[in-house]
């Protein structure tokens, strides 16, 4: 059988390859000839930081799992073996600890570049909703691995969230008792949690990343204008006016975002890994022990918003099943972001003074959330932790209704670009 | 698109510094990973130097112990053993341990720092079994001019009563003699050079 | 850009109203002496671990410390070590294990004396350091002394002869005396010890120091590659900024 000559007419070892494998076209699809707007600014650099962050986390993640032990008596002291006794061992799992937290940063920044310029709205759903399962599928890793060092903290922090599943009616106990293996969290939790911390989560979560680039590259990036370069291509070459190739333009960007990015990163991860008790957190400094709470539980600090609804939510009806509702609707939320957005503009900059407001507002809600969920409990934060879960849900439940009647600005027919 | 203000030589000469600054990086970032497979403190505790007494080893007699994991003789060589040496040379690759397999201090035929304590790591140089002890001899099953030593179960390598390896086997060296002194006069120290060598 | 200012705006007023409620939510049981933990003094941390294995190692163990990290992290040589250092062991690659059995522990002060390999990151240098300094005379107790940072403490005051006994003032004990806050704390010396209250101070600050540098043995290594890290980004990034300018000047 004859070989179909690949379309590239590469020669020699490449065209070897090319003929059997598109080694060319994947290259020039996703790199050398992705058109990417120009115009991309500072919020465009946490797309390539995730995936450096998750990169980061799968080689240290593979590397710690060299020496770790999960088993509920050893697995203590095989941390503090990594720490002490492994060469360079502290610095691979400071990696580690750290990059969860810069995980959720960039996570975070970069879901809030979504909302600000509109990359939710058509074509761009399922690149959003790919988004939001890699955020929801990162939750659960984050929770996972968050119980490996088997700390006090890591003791305690599983038993609630696991007994979260015990509010839902008449299965709930059973179904926590059969979460965790036993009838409290024990060597068996610890176990199961951690081959879905080191295999099926991050397969998941590998698999969605690889399904959100993919969708982006078919439908090509937004970007701050919110408007599709795709509309004005050059009648010769087919090529957007307003779009320049990935590589190497936006290679050699990214490389600067990179670098500052790990000067922050390495910064934290050499000089203050602990990240002020937030990253590292001091009650976790002790081994687990199931006769003693610490006398403040609080959740990372990525969790913070979510377990702040889930306090501030009051018991009704004889159950505890509001909290996990409100928490876990607040996730769900953000998938139908793409059609709660009614404007007929997709940009922040061509938007009216309504959606600004109601976005400072839901910002300063899900940061005060943050703060409040990670503080012991008290009537004021209890308070504002209601305000705030209100306001939180509000933004997203009356979208459709502001989003629409809101008079919007012209939007541009190219992108607003200025040459350095 | 267009190419004005463009300097090609300066263009080339950043990217290439970049991608070779960028490049050390990434190889210095593979340091820790690279690095963490070394032996750990554990690893070197547990392979820490070994004492063995050697006040009750009979004449002719092996003992056997675990220095880093790996099997390790005390043989105590009776005078005969010891005479029996030079009979083998012919059929020896290496009858005077010219390849670096013991310490410096460690010269001749005996291998050894007092001739009739002999101290070999108990690892075949082929593939790693250990060979058997078989001070029997003659044994014209192993070879024709046995006078005693060790033969190896796996791929049937020969070695003398000093640890030299017969010509014709799959063996390429003779065994390894590890560094070791002696304590007083009834303790060997296994892992650890005489003070003054090294 | 005028969007993007004001989205950050809104951030930074948000990270502005965290960090304000911050500094106003430090809470928690009030240490009556500061400290400012010094690991890197080495002189003192060696006099710490000495302190350790006096007072401390017969009951608490460290038990993911080796003494010979010790002795390599510290200077100290190995015949120097078995000598001075090292009391439950004569193998320098052996962790810091305390004399005594668990079981009996418990029946003796009804609960076993805690691990403190990395207590100093568990409870902070501070509180070790306020915790080694505010014990006091209190009949009540069964052992006969009672501690601030640590009500009730099943601890004995092991250190009574060094520090000697100190009792509550009588307006401390009775009103809680929050304008005495970080001032000198509210003790008189009732039996004098050894060592006169700067030279305890001195003892308590050298035994924290040293518990810093066991809560993190790597913790030197790791700020001085941090440097080199650090060093070379900032390079790179030079670098890699004056290419992508380069670059750019294609796109208009």
């Amino acid at each position: 059988m004859g070989i179909t000559p690949n379309p590239y007419k590469t020669t020699g070892f490449l065209g070897w390859i090319d003929d059997r494998f598109p080694l060319t076209k994947l290259w020039k699809d996703h790199l050398a000839e992705y058109y990417a707007p120009k115009n991309f600014n500072f919020w465009y650099f946490f797309g390539s930081l995730a995936l450096l962050v998750l990169v980061n986390q799968l080689l240290t993640g593979i590397w710690l799992v060299m020496h770790y032990k999960p088993d509920a008596t050893q697995a203590w002291d095989s941390v503090e073996y990594i720490m002490r006794d492994v060469p360079w061992g502290d610095t691979l799992r400071y990696l580690h600890s750290t990059g969860a937290s810069a995980f959720f940063i960039v996570v975070y920044l970069h879901m809030y570049r979504g909302i600000l310029y509109g990359s939710h709205r058509k074509p761009r759903e399922l690149i959003w909703l790919f988004g939001c399962l890699i955020f929801l599928c990162l939750m659960a890793e984050a929770f996972c691995g968050y119980v490996l060092p088997w700390g006090n903290m890591s003791y305690w922090g599983a038993k609630v969230i696991i007994n979260l599943f015990g509010t839902i009616p008449f299965v709930g106990p059973d179904l926590v008792v059969w979460i965790q293996g036993d009838y409290v969290p024990s060597d068996a939790t610890l176990n199961r949690l951690f081959s879905l911390h080191v295999i099926a989560l991050p397969f998941v979560l590998v698999g969605l990343v690889v399904a959100h680039i993919i969708a982006l590259h078919e439908v090509g990036s937004n970007n701050p204008d919110g408007i599709e370069i795709k509309k004005h291509k050059d009648p010769k070459t087919g090529i957007p006016l307003d779009g320049i190739p990935f590589h190497p333009y936006y290679t050699v960007k990214d490389i600067v975002g990179v670098s500052v990015f790990l000067i922050i990163f390495l910064g934290i991860v050499f000089l203050a890994p602990d990240g002020g008790g937030y990253f590292l957190e001091q009650p976790n400094f002790t081994p687990a022990n199931p006769l003693s709470t610490p006398p403040h539980i609080t959740p990372a600090w990525y969790f913070g918003s979510f377990y702040a609804m889930l306090r501030a939510t009051p018991s009704f009806a004889g159950t505890q099943i509001w909290g996990v509702i409100v928490m876990f609707g607040a996730v769900i939320l953000l998938f139908l972001m793409p059609w709660l957005d009614r404007s007929p503009v997709k940009s922040i900059r061509y938007k009216g003074p309504i959606f600004k407001i109601a976005l400072a507002i839901f910002t300063v809600s899900f940061v005060l959330l943050n703060y409040y969920g990670m503080q012991p409990p008290s009537p004021m934060g209890k308070l504002i932790s209601q305000v705030g879960t209100i306001l939180y849900y509000l933004f997203f439940l009356l979208m459709p209704f502001y989003t629409k009647m809101e008079k919007t600005k012209p939007v541009p027919e190219r992108v607003t670009h200025e040459a350095h | 698109m267009s190419n004005q203000g463009v300097d090609p030589g300066r263009r080339r000469f950043l990217t290439l510094t970049t991608t070779v600054v960028g490049g050390a990086g990434i190889v210095a970032a593979a340091v820790p990973f690279l690095a963490s497979w070394k032996p750990s403190e554990r690893a070197k505790a547990l392979g820490a130097p070994v004492e063995v007494d050697i006040s009750n080893i009979e004449p002719g007699q092996r003992l056997v112990v675990a220095w880093r994991g790996k099997p390790t003789w005390v043989l105590k060589r009776t005078p005969e053993m010891l005479a029996s040496l030079p009979k083998v040379d012919p059929n020896l690759l290496d009858p005077e341990c010219k390849q670096d397999q013991q310490p410096d201090y460690i010269k001749g035929e005996a291998r050894a720092i007092k001739p009739e304590i002999l101290v070999l790591v108990g690892v075949c140089t082929h593939l790693g079994c250990s060979p058997g002890f078989r001070p029997d001899h003659p044994a014209p099953d192993i070879d024709p001019n046995w006078q005693g030593g060790f033969y190896c179960p796996c791929h049937g390598s020969k070695f003398d009563l000093s640890g030299r390896v017969y010509k014709g086997v799959p063996a390429p060296l003779n065994l390894v003699v590890p560094p070791y002194h002696f304590d007083g006069d009834t303790k060997v120290v296994i892992g650890e050079d005489p003070k003054g060598a090294a | 850009m005028k969007r993007i200012k004001s989205s950050i705006q809104i951030l930074l007023a948000a990270a502005t109203l965290l960090v304000a409620g911050q500094a106003f939510a430090s809470e928690g049981v009030d240490l009556p002496y500061r400290f400012k933990p010094d690991p890197d003094n080495q002189a003192s941390v060696q006099r710490g671990a000495r302190n350790f294995m006096n007072y401390c190692s017969a009951c608490h163990s460290m038990r993911n410390l080796r003494y010979n990290r010790l002795g390599q992290d510290l200077g100290i040589p190995d015949d120097m070590l078995k000598a001075d250092l090292m009391f439950t062991s004569d193998k320098i690659s052996d962790h810091i294990i305390s004399a005594m059995p668990g079981d009996e522990a418990d029946a003796w002060f009804g609960k076993a004396p805690p691990d403190l390999t990395v207590e100093s990151r568990y409870r902070g240098p501070d509180w070790i350091y306020n915790y080694l300094l505010t014990f006091y005379v209190d009949p009540k107790r069964p052992l006969g002394t009672n501690n601030i940072v640590l009500p009730n403490a099943s601890m004995p005051d092991v250190l009574w002869e060094l520090q000697g006994l100190q009792v509550l003032k009588e307006s401390a004990a009775e009103g809680e005396d929050k304008e005495a806050e970080h001032g000198e704390p509210q003790f008189e010396l009732a039996t004098k010890g050894k060592l006169s209250p700067e030279e305890y101070k001195q003892f308590v600050a050298d035994t924290t120091n040293f518990m810093v540098y066991a809560g993190e043995p790597g913790r030197a290594h790791r700020l001085a590659v941090g440097k080199k890290v650090l060093l070379f980004l900032l390079v790179f990034t030079v670098l890699a900024y004056l290419m992508k300018r380069e670059w750019w000047k294609d796109v208009h």
